[in-house]
C-alpha cells in the first residue's frame, strides 16, 4: 500500500525526470574531456606499436645484418629480405628489405626477434597512402623513418629495456 | 495612394526587422544547442570556425546552400518542393502577432491567441506533405507519426489556451500580458500551473523535439519525414523546427510568465532599479530559459515509445486540462485574489 502510494507520488511529481535533468545539469558544469586533436594528442606508451622503422648505429652504419629472423617470425609474411655480401667490405647486408604494410599486423614479433635491435616499431600512428604501391616500405624508406625518430626510439628502448 | 504605399513600405520594413534577427537567432540557436548538448556530454562542441566556433552556423548554412538538391524520381515533384516552404512559413507568420514589448507588435489583432493556435497547427501540413511526396516508406511513417502526435497534443494545447483565455478574458496577446501586471506572483503560471505544465509538454510534442521526436526517430525510421531532402530543402525543415522552438518558448513566456513584464515589478527599490531595462530584454530572457530547457531535455530524456506518447496525450494531459479548466472557471467566478480580483 505504502509502496503504491510512494510510486504514485513519484509518478505525479516526475521525480525521476528531475533526477535525470539534475544529472545532465551537473555534467554541464563538469570538466570536459575533449582533446584538441591537431594541437594535442593522446599520450602513447613507449611500447606503442606504430609505423615500422630500421635503425642505424650512431656511426651511421645500418644495424641490420640480414639474419632473416624477422622474415621467418613474421606471421603475416609481410617481410621480404634478400641478402649478399657488400661490395666494399664484404659485410653481410640486405640488398632488399621490404615490408608490405597492408599485410603487416603490427604484432611486434620482428622487433622481438631482432638480435641487433634494427627493425623497430615507432610511436608514429598518423600516416597514409595516396597511391597504389606506397604501402611497400623499402629499405630506404624504413631507414629514413628510423633516422627521423632515432632519438625517440632510443629513449623508448632504454625505458623498456629492463622489462625485456 | 502615396500614404498607402508608405504604410506598405513601413510594414515591409517591420517584417524585415523581425525576420532577419529571428533567422540569426535560429542560426545561433543551432550553435548553442550543439554547445550545450556537448557540454552535457562532457564534450566542448563546435569551436573551430571563428572564435569559440561562433562562425559555425554560417559555415553550416554555406555548406547546405552549396549542396545539390536531389529530387527523388518517383516523388511528387511539386509537393516535394513546396513542403519545406509550407513547414517554414507558418512558424514565421506566427511572429506577426507576437508583442515584443508594450505596443511593439506587427499586427495587434484581437484574435491573436486564436491566430497563433491556428497557424502553429498548420506547420504539420508541411511535414505531412513532405512525407507523402517523398514516396519513401520511412518518410511516410515519420509523417504519419508526426500527424497523429500533433493531432492528439493539439487538443490539450487548445485547452491550455482556453485556460489562458479564461484567466485573461482576452484573445489579444498584449492584453493577456498586461493582465499579468504586478510582479511575479501575478503571472499566470501560478494559477494556471497544471496548464502551464501541460502546455510546455504539448509545445515540446508540437515542435517534434526530444523526447517526443518520434517523427524523426533516427534509430527506427532513419530521419523520418525529411529523409529524402538534401541541401536547402533540408535546411528549411531544420529552420522550421528551430523557428518553432523559439515560437513556442516565446508563447509560453507571453502566456504564463508575463511576457515583457519585469519580474521585479512592485518590489520596493529593486523594481525601480530595474525599471530602465527594456521590456524586450525580459521577454528575451524568459524565452531563452525555455529554449535552454528544451535543449536540456533533449540531452537528458530518451525518446518516448509511440503508444506511450498517445497514452500521455489522451489519457493524462487532456483530463488534467479539463479538470483545471473547471477549477479555473470557479476561481474566475469567485474572483479569487490576487489574480482574478
Amino acid at each position: 500500500m505504502l509502496s503504491k502510494l510512494k510510486f504514485l507520488f513519484k509518478t505525479i511529481l516526475l521525480t525521476e525526470l528531475f533526477q535525470g535533468l539534475r544529472l545532465t545539469g551537473k555534467y554541464f558544469f563538469s570538466a570536459k574531456t575533449t582533446l584538441q586533436f591537431p594541437e594535442e594528442t593522446t599520450p602513447t606508451s613507449p611500447r606503442f606499436r606504430g609505423l615500422l622503422a630500421l635503425r642505424r648505429y650512431p656511426n651511421g652504419e645500418e644495424r641490420c645484418i640480414a639474419c632473416k629472423l624477422c622474415e621467418a617470425v613474421c606471421p603475416a609474411l609481410a617481410i621480404t629480405i634478400e641478402a649478399k655480401p657488400r661490395e666494399s667490405d664484404g659485410a653481410r647486408r640486405t640488398t632488399l628489405y621490404e615490408i608490405d604494410l597492408f599485410k603487416c599486423i603490427y604484432c611486434g614479433f620482428c622487433e622481438e626477434s631482432c638480435p641487433v635491435d634494427s627493425i623497430v616499431l615507432t610511436r608514429e600512428k598518423h600516416y597514409h597512402f595516396t597511391e597504389r604501391g606506397q604501402q611497400i616500405m623499402t629499405k630506404e624508406k624504413l631507414l629514413a623513418i628510423g633516422d627521423k625518430y632515432e632519438s625517440e626510439i632510443a629513449a623508448d628502448k632504454t625505458e623498456d629495456a629492463p622489462y625485456r | 495612394m502615396m500614404n498607402e504605399l508608405i504604410t506598405l513600405i513601413i510594414i515591409l520594413l517591420k517584417i524585415v526587422l523581425i525576420a532577419i534577427p529571428l533567422i540569426l537567432f535560429i542560426a545561433y540557436l543551432t550553435y548553442f544547442e550543439r554547445k550545450i548538448i556537448g557540454y552535457m556530454q562532457s564534450r566542448i562542441g563546435p569551436n573551430r570556425v571563428g572564435i569559440y566556433g561562433l562562425a559555425q552556423p554560417f559555415a553550416d548554412i554555406l555548406k547546405l546552400i552549396s549542396k545539390e538538391i536531389i529530387i527523388p524520381s518517383t516523388s511528387n515533384r511539386y509537393l516535394f518542393i513546396i513542403a519545406p516552404l509550407l513547414a517554414l512559413a507558418p512558424s514565421l507568420v506566427a511572429w506577426s502577432v507576437i508583442p515584443f514589448s508594450q505596443g511593439k507588435v506587427l499586427a495587434n489583432i484581437n484574435a491573436g491567441l486564436l491566430f497563433i493556435f491556428a497557424i502553429s497547427s498548420l506547420s504539420v501540413y508541411g511535414i505531412l506533405i513532405a512525407g507523402w511526396a517523398s514516396n519513401s516508406k520511412y518518410a511516410l511513417l515519420g509523417a504519419m507519426r508526426s500527424a497523429a502526435q500533433t493531432i492528439s497534443y493539439e487538443i490539450a494545447m487548445g485547452f491550455a489556451f482556453v485556460g489562458v483565455l479564461m484567466a485573461s478574458g482576452s484573445m489579444n496577446l498584449q492584453d493577456i500580458v498586461l493582465k499579468q501586471q504586478g510582479g511575479v506572483f501575478h503571472w499566470f503560471f501560478l494559477p494556471l500551473f497544471p496548464l502551464f505544465f501541460v502546455y510546455w509538454i504539448c509545445a515540446v510534442a508540437e515542435t517534434n523535439r526530444a523526447p517526443f521526436d518520434v517523427a524523426e526517430g533516427e534509430s527506427e525510421i532513419v530521419a523520418g519525414f525529411h529523409v529524402e531532402y538534401s541541401g536547402m530543402g533540408f535546411a528549411l525543415f531544420f529552420l522550421a523546427e528551430y523557428a518553432n522552438m523559439i515560437l513556442v518558448s516565446t508563447i509560453i513566456a507571453l502566456f504564463f510568465l508575463g511576457g515583457w513584464l519585469s519580474p521585479f515589478e512592485n518590489i520596493p527599490y529593486i523594481g525601480v532599479l530595474f525599471s530602465w531595462v527594456p521590456g524586450f530584454f525580459w521577454l528575451f530572457a524568459k524565452t531563452s530559459i525555455f529554449l535552454f530547457l528544451l535543449i536540456w531535455m533533449r540531452a537528458t530524456f530518451p525518446r518516448y515509445r509511440y503508444d506511450q506518447i498517445m497514452r500521455l496525450g489522451w489519457k493524462i494531459l487532456i483530463p488534467i486540462t479539463i479538470v483545471w479548466i473547471i477549477v479555473l472557471g470557479l476561481a474566475v467566478q469567485l474572483k479569487l485574489p490576487p489574480w482574478f480580483s
